[in-house]
């Protein structure tokens, strides 16, 4: 899914090249008390799509005005090419931004938007008209050019601003939460477009999301936010399947949550005594944590199973929970089952829709039980 | 059975018709209700603007067209001069029906009025009517022309006959060729007035530049004044735009004094800067062009900070971010991107001074000189001071047509749906 950013990383890896962008201990705060960026290390590797997500106060657009200029950070250095960024001014880092809103400048048509860039740079006027026709077929808004941006759709501006970002071929294009905008079929279909763009370009892109589908959706790596740090930076695959701490866990995807104590560890597996009722579950220990420790403990709904009581299957005996099947909600492509567990609590099961029929009545006596694997008990989040 | 179906279905229309004809009534009904219901809560404001605004101003400029003081007085000349041709004196009937005018004239003591009225126009018309009053005998023997010409060799000349036909009425454009220096001759032919007596032009071209210099003053100081505020956190944005509505809370009146204050001879001013060791001796800071600028850009800046304000604070930082990742220095990107759309702001914040500041009067009349008064200043002076109404009405068409053209042009530029007034 991601072969072409992941090779061009490798590549650029085994060709010694350094990252193009490197944050070194940078450090942020506004009133000298909370940090809202906390001694952040980041190498943005030449030609990825990088996505920094994390919830709103995390971070992760501070980090992105750093990098675009209009922040200056209170510690640490970033490297653009290996050079010190700190002194140079927004205007002279040659890097393309796609701002929340467009920013279309609205008393110019879209052709002079997107030469704004150009003319600016002082190119010949001939050049400037040739660079705007191809910008625009490259977002496919051919013919467009006369128009005022108020007379384009909320797609059709999002799409004037990445030819205006694109079009003076910066190395880094920097996008900050371009699509929150459009409605939903909309936003899905410019991430594709989007995605493409930055295949063919091989353009570095820095994007700024709170929405992890649209992250899992476009990115090379992610770069999990909260409380000003990165929690975790990966591919979208392994920030997934294996998330390293319970706040990627729950951010991420759905999850069901129980918490523990943790018994006892040994080569990565543990045992962890519920703290509602009296059974002990197996799983993965993912974090270093000392036996007696409360533990959250991480399961995906569509990695768990279901079947009535006195069923036959034969799973792993401390991955299995006891409870009656309360409701079943039919989504079209998937069913999920709604499970009240006999220790207390609610478990969320998420099954294919081959299975509907193959479900417990509402009301039954269930198991739901699972591989040990896919049962990861974190530290509790601070 | 077909043809009671027929008759049914008939019906049926017919009822419907006659559902549609109620519904329309119901509508028209309830729209005529809400539209009495407006009008009534309009109809006080509208009778007392009538009443105090729009009748007596109307009545005042009017007067700078309408003409009748001398038809009224002089009725037999007026009527006789309709047929003269303008091009020899007027014939033996004139002058005999201007001799009766004048004896009536004197008898009902209104030889006075219509002395006033032509002297408007012919310096010297006064004396010529009240010495032709006094001198006419008794029994007129012989010419009534030779007896006039006798009196006063003027009633020979062919312009004393056309300025009173020109004052004939009932419509005249004598005041307004006036406040432009312009004036009939006896052809009847516009020309310029005598040279001692051009004035208005200047008057007319002074109010009009130093309007315009307030104006851009107004812009220089307050453009960047609206800009920090606006780009203030909203708290101190109330604290800093209460600052500078201060002014409105003290009288004009009082704020033009405070500058005669400060700017005179001996003022605070002077003081600070003759003990200060600045200047040698006191500078003329009052009575001049320079203290009309100062108290007038005073008063009038807020006029500008307002819409100015109130259109920055509508532009989101991320154009200027925008253009600056573009590549934009801040100078480029502020002409380019921040500038262009302040222009409604810009618009009506010099509409609203240029157009306040044509019609300044006190602040020029206590801080300026002779020759900065400007054009409000005649108005007053022909209103109360020589009860000249006619031209006082004449000057003021002058100023509400400069104001209208500049509102038109204004909308014709920008239009006036954009304009943000705060």
């Amino acid at each position: 899914m991601n072969i072409v950013g992941a090779d061009a990383r490798q590549m650029a890896r085994l060709n010694g090249r350094e990252p193009i962008v490197r944050f070194v201990g940078i450090g942020k705060t506004y009133d000298g008390v909370t940090r809202v960026v906390d001694e952040l290390h980041l190498d943005v590797e030449r030609g990825e799509f990088l996505t920094l997500l994390g919830p709103s106060g995390s971070g992760k657009t501070t980090t992105l005005m750093l990098l675009a200029g209009f922040e200056t950070p209170t510690a640490g250095e970033i490297l653009l090419e290996g050079k010190p960024l700190s002194r140079v001014p927004p205007y002279q880092r040659h890097i393309g931004m796609v701002f929340q809103n467009y920013a279309l400048f609205p008393h110019m048509s879209v052709d002079e938007n997107i030469a704004f860039p150009l003319s600016v740079r002082g190119v010949p006027a001939a050049d400037i008209a040739k660079r705007v026709e191809r910008a625009l077929d490259m977002v496919q808004l051919g013919g467009f050019g006369r128009r005022r941006p108020a007379q384009l759709s909320g797609g059709q501006q999002q799409r004037v601003a990445v030819a205006r970002a694109l079009v003076f071929e910066p190395k880094l294009i920097l996008m900050d939460e371009p699509l929150g905008a459009l409605d939903k079929q909309l936003r899905e279909q410019m991430q594709l477009e989007i995605r493409r763009l930055h295949q063919r370009l091989g353009v570095t892109m820095v994007y700024v999301t709170h929405d992890q589908a649209e992250a899992l959706t476009m990115s090379d790596r992610i770069a999990v936010f909260h409380r000003g740090k990165i929690q975790q930076l990966d591919t979208p695959e392994q920030m997934y399947e294996y998330p390293k701490n319970a706040f990627v866990a729950r951010f991420i995807g759905e999850n069901n949550r129980l918490d523990g104590k943790l018994e006892t560890h040994a080569d990565g597996r543990c045992t962890i005594r519920m703290t509602a009722g009296d059974t002990r579950i197996d799983g993965t220990l993912v974090e270093p944590v000392k036996n007696g420790d409360v533990v959250t403990v991480s399961l995906r709904p569509e990695r768990v199973q279901i079947r009535a009581a006195g069923h036959t299957l034969n799973g792993h005996p401390g991955c299995r929970l006891a409870g009656s099947l309360q409701e079943i909600i039919y989504l079209g492509d998937h069913v999920r089952a709604r499970v009240v567990l006999t220790s207390g609590g609610e478990f969320m099961v998420k099954r294919p829709i081959s299975e509907a029929h193959t479900l417990p009545r509402i009301g039954a006596v269930v198991d739901v039980f699972w591989a040990p694997e896919h049962c990861r008990a974190f530290a509790q989040e601070s | 059975m077909l043809r009671g179906a027929a008759a049914a279905l008939h019906a049926a229309l017919a009822g419907a018709d006659d559902d549609a004809g109620d519904l329309r009534r119901a509508l028209r009904r309830s729209r005529r209700r809400e539209q009495l219901r407006a009008a009534a809560l309009v109809l006080p404001l509208f009778l007392f603007l009538a009443a105090c605004f729009v009748v007596p101003i109307g009545a005042m400029l009017s007067r700078g067209v309408i003409d009748t003081d001398i038809t009224r007085i002089l009725p037999a000349v007026t009527a006789a001069l309709k047929n003269w041709d303008g091009r020899d004196l007027p014939a033996e009937s004139a002058y005999a029906a201007l001799i009766a005018d004048i004896r009536t004239a004197r008898e009902a003591g209104t030889l006075a009025s219509a002395a006033t009225r032509l002297n408007y126009d012919v310096p010297g018309f006064r004396t010529l009517l009240f010495s032709a009053g006094r001198q006419l005998p008794a029994e007129l023997n012989g010419s009534a022309r030779d007896a006039l010409i006798g009196i006063d060799p003027k009633w020979g000349e062919r312009e004393t006959w056309a300025a009173i036909r020109r004052a004939g009425g009932p419509a005249t454009d004598f005041y307004l060729l006036g406040a432009l220096d312009l004036r009939r001759d006896a052809d009847g032919s516009v020309v310029g007035g005598p040279s001692e007596q051009r004035v208005f032009r200047d008057v007319l071209g002074r109010t009009l530049w130093i309007s315009a210099m307030v104006t851009l003053m107004c812009v220089i100081l307050g453009y960047p004044v609206a800009y920090v505020i606006s780009a203030q956190p909203p708290g101190r944005a109330g604290v800093l735009l209460f600052l500078v509505l201060l002014p409105f809370w003290t009288s004009l009146l009082v704020r033009t004094v405070a500058w005669v204050v400060l700017l005179q001879k001996e003022g605070v001013l002077n003081s600070l800067f003759l003990s200060l060791g600045i200047v040698n001796e006191p500078l003329k800071m009052i009575f001049n062009r320079f203290a009309v600028y100062v108290a007038m850009v005073h008063v009038l800046l807020p006029f500008m900070v307002l819409p100015l304000y109130s259109v920055m604070r509508s532009i989101p930082p991320s154009y200027v971010r925008a253009a600056s990742s573009l590549g934009a220095r801040p100078f480029t990107a502020f002409w380019r991107v921040y500038m262009p759309q302040t222009l409604p702001g810009i618009g009506a914040g010099c509409l609203m001074v240029f157009i306040q500041a044509l019609g300044y009067y006190i602040t020029p009349a206590l801080v300026g000189g002779a020759d900065d008064q400007m054009i409000s200043y005649f108005i007053a002076f022909y209103a109360s001071r020589t009860v000249n109404w006619g031209m006082a009405a004449a000057l003021s068409i002058m100023l509400l047509t400069a104001t209208l053209a500049l509102y038109a042009v204004y909308n014709r530029l920008i239009g006036v749906e954009r304009m943000r007034l705060g």
